[in-house]
């Protein structure tokens, strides 16, 4: 019961941090761009959950929610995105560009998947038993270089677990006009194990993770987990062309807060919701407050 | 007599024994065949388990390398022809480069890029460019270019020292460019070089006195009437130009060769131009928006620099022919820079 409860608790942090951003950016308190995981959050929750403390992580744009699963402190995170000194990366980064311990973030599609293959080689060769987790979107199976990357993954048996998030959609285009064939094959013909899911509930999540893990561990030689999932919020702030319909239909059936939710005594839920409300707002209030950095900047001439 | 082709090869045999993080990455780099330029020769066999052979990847393992370099391995990475290297331009523009500054200074990413640029070779067009251009500018990226020189005392400098150093002593990305004709030459020490006075300086910034920047005038001559500054193989051209000027013109120039392209420093150039009041940039890279043309640049903007006279040299903005005589009429020749002089002085 404690995991629910700890699983819940870490899924509500990043659905109360995100509504966060994206009520707060109509209010102009955040500049530039974002990208939200609501309806998502089991996924980063499920997976880092099973991480040891040394593993690695690589990101991509949508990393928020795999920066607050990990233990990155929420407070600086909603002061990178408002440009402030204290941010994550003293405001030079923004919402995707974030470094963090064993956690690193692009914003560009699939540059990181090779990146995350070396990294596993140089944790092997260190004779360690570090393993680096990498996430890729379904629209990011467009990029060459990630079938590099899955090549020399495998020949060289890389300690790497790809994690897909499928969530049928990319910014706006749906997997069904962007990818033929399907994703398992694109692993199958790297001879990469994968595992598919479709659920929106942490808990399998976090077993099939913890298998995966554990063999890539074990045996290091990379594998992939193809987690089906749905967006339920926009693509960055507002720009959702997806019905009305459709987006009620996944928020009724694929929301994996009230997926947990329903299970847990309603007492439990109520508690923590109002402790992470707490939190998130006190974090944001912390991040209002601090200074912005030291400008101008000066290349050395 | 060392080959610049043996200085490297050497240097990279050298920084594998040093340091047993460094790594070297490569297609066809293995032993027997040691790359498609040799460079690698005996690497693999001095360490066999250092030395990857690769697929055909380029872009892959530019990110293998960078995810290498931020968990503490010191990769170097043999692209074969520097032509291709705009297949790694997203993993050194917005991954490699990044990094350490987006992630505000809080990883090191210590990886060279080694790749031969250049024609003259008869390769044509997809095969002989030399793109480095293309690199400069690149905030985060150091491009080094050796020259065949190796002026100072106890070895310090010269092609070898140069990559040794950029492969065990930087800790963001190095872009080091060799070129093909430059292998074959000949690394000349002061006692080749009975023609010319040598001075070797180095920017204010590269304190650890890394890069060094050749002066070279011809002995017992009168004042220079013109600077000229080239850099990498039409270091080599251009002196003998300067050689051929002297004595059959009676022309006197004095040559800089700077040997780290970016970030991008004025030093030498400058203070050369500042005696000579005239300026010649010599690069076998295509004329517009080039190394040359941002060296005219920076030096005209300086108030009272003196400059009267400047100029480009460059290959024609064309692709490289493969015809010998058609490639000849593309890129520059020792003549043209003596031409050119002549038009200037
Ligand atoms: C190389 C590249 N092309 C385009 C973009 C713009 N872009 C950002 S996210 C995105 C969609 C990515 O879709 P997917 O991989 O499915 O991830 P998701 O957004 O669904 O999490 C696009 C096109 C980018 N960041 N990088
Ligand atoms: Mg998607």
């Amino acid at each position: 019961m404690s995991i629910e409860l700890d699983c819940y608790r870490s899924m509500l942090r990043i659905r109360r941090f995100e509504e966060t951003v994206l009520d707060e950016f109509k209010r102009g308190v955040f500049s530039g761009t974002t990208h939200t995981s609501m309806g998502q959050e089991a996924n980063a929750v499920g997976v880092i959950s099973q991480l040891n403390a040394d593993d690695v992580i690589v990101t991509n744009h949508r990393c928020h929610g795999h920066y607050l699963a990990y233990g990155g402190d929420m407070r600086a995170l909603f002061a990178e995105m408002m440009g402030r000194s204290t941010g994550v990366c003293g405001g030079r980064g923004g919402s995707q560009h974030i470094h963090w311990r064993n956690l690193y973030s692009n914003g560009v599609q699939g540059g990181i998947a090779p990146i995350a293959v070396g990294m596993a080689l140089a944790e092997k060769r260190k004779g360690n038993s570090t393993m680096v987790v990498v996430f890729i979107g379904d629209g990011t199976f467009g990029q060459g270089v990630l079938y590099e990357a899955f090549n020399m993954a495998s020949l060289w048996s890389a300690p790497v677990l790809f994690v897909v998030e499928h969530n049928g959609i990319a910014q706006t285009t749906p997997t069904s006009q962007a990818l033929a064939g399907s994703i398992p094959a694109r692993f199958a013909a790297f001879d990469i194990e994968s595992v598919e899911l479709d659920t929106s509930d942490v808990i399998p999540i976090s077993t099939a993770a913890s298998n995966l893990i554990a063999s890539v561990r074990d045996c290091r030689r990379p594998a992939a987990l193809i987690l089906n999932t749905a967006r339920l919020g926009p693509h960055s702030k507002g720009d959702d062309t997806r019905s009305v319909e459709t987006l009620q239909a996944l928020r009724e059936q694929r929301d994996p807060i009230s997926i947990l939710g329903n299970r847990l005594e309603p007492g439990d839920a109520d508690a923590i919701t109002g402790e992470v409300v707490t939190e998130v707002k006190l974090a944001f209030e912390q991040a209002l407050a601090d200074p912005y950095p030291q400008t101008p900047m000066e290349a050395a001439q | 007599m060392t080959t610049v082709l043996e200085a490297l090869n050497c240097a990279l045999l050298a920084a594998m024994d040093a340091d047993e993080n460094v790594i070297l990455l490569g297609e066809d780099i293995l032993d027997p065949y040691g790359g498609a330029f040799k460079v690698t020769r005996g690497c693999s066999e001095a360490h066999p388990d250092r030395v990857i052979l690769t697929p055909i990847s380029e872009a892959g393992l530019a990110g293998i390398a960078s995810g290498m370099a931020l968990r503490g391995l010191r990769p170097v990475l043999e692209i074969m022809f520097g032509d291709f290297t705009t297949l790694l331009a997203d993993q050194i523009i917005n991954h490699m480069t990044k990094f350490r500054w987006m992630y505000n200074d809080s990883v090191d990413l210590p990886l060279v890029i080694r790749t031969p640029m250049g024609g003259r070779r008869g390769y044509g067009p997809t095969h002989s460019q030399s793109l480095e251009k293309l690199y400069l500018g690149v905030p985060g990226l150091t491009v080094l270019a050796p020259v065949s020189l190796a002026i100072l005392p106890a070895g310090r400098d010269g092609p070898g020292p140069l990559l040794q150093q950029a492969i065990l002593g930087t800790n963001s990305p190095v872009l080091f460019i060799e070129n093909k004709l430059q292998y074959l030459q000949t690394v000349s020490g002061l006692s080749d070089l009975s023609e010319f006075d040598v001075r070797v300086e180095f920017s204010a910034d590269d304190t650890a006195k890394l890069y060094p920047i050749y002066r070279l005038t011809i002995k017992g001559a009168p004042e220079p009437k013109i600077t000229l500054a080239a850099y990498g193989a039409m270091a080599d051209l251009t002196r003998e130009a300067v050689i051929r000027l002297a004595y059959e013109k009676e022309i006197f120039s004095e040559l800089v060769l700077p040997t780290r392209l970016a970030p991008f420093r004025l030093e030498g150039i400058l203070d050369s131009v500042g005696h000579t009041g005239a300026l010649l940039t010599v690069e076998e890279g295509t004329r517009t928006l080039g190394w040359g043309a941002e060296v005219l640049a920076r030096v005209s903007e300086i108030p009272g620099i003196g400059l009267k006279r400047s100029a480009r040299i460059a290959a024609q903005d064309l692709p490289v022919p493969a015809s010998p005589v058609l490639e000849a009429s593309v890129l520059p020749q020792v003549d043209t820079i003596i031409e050119q002089v002549q038009k200037m002085v």
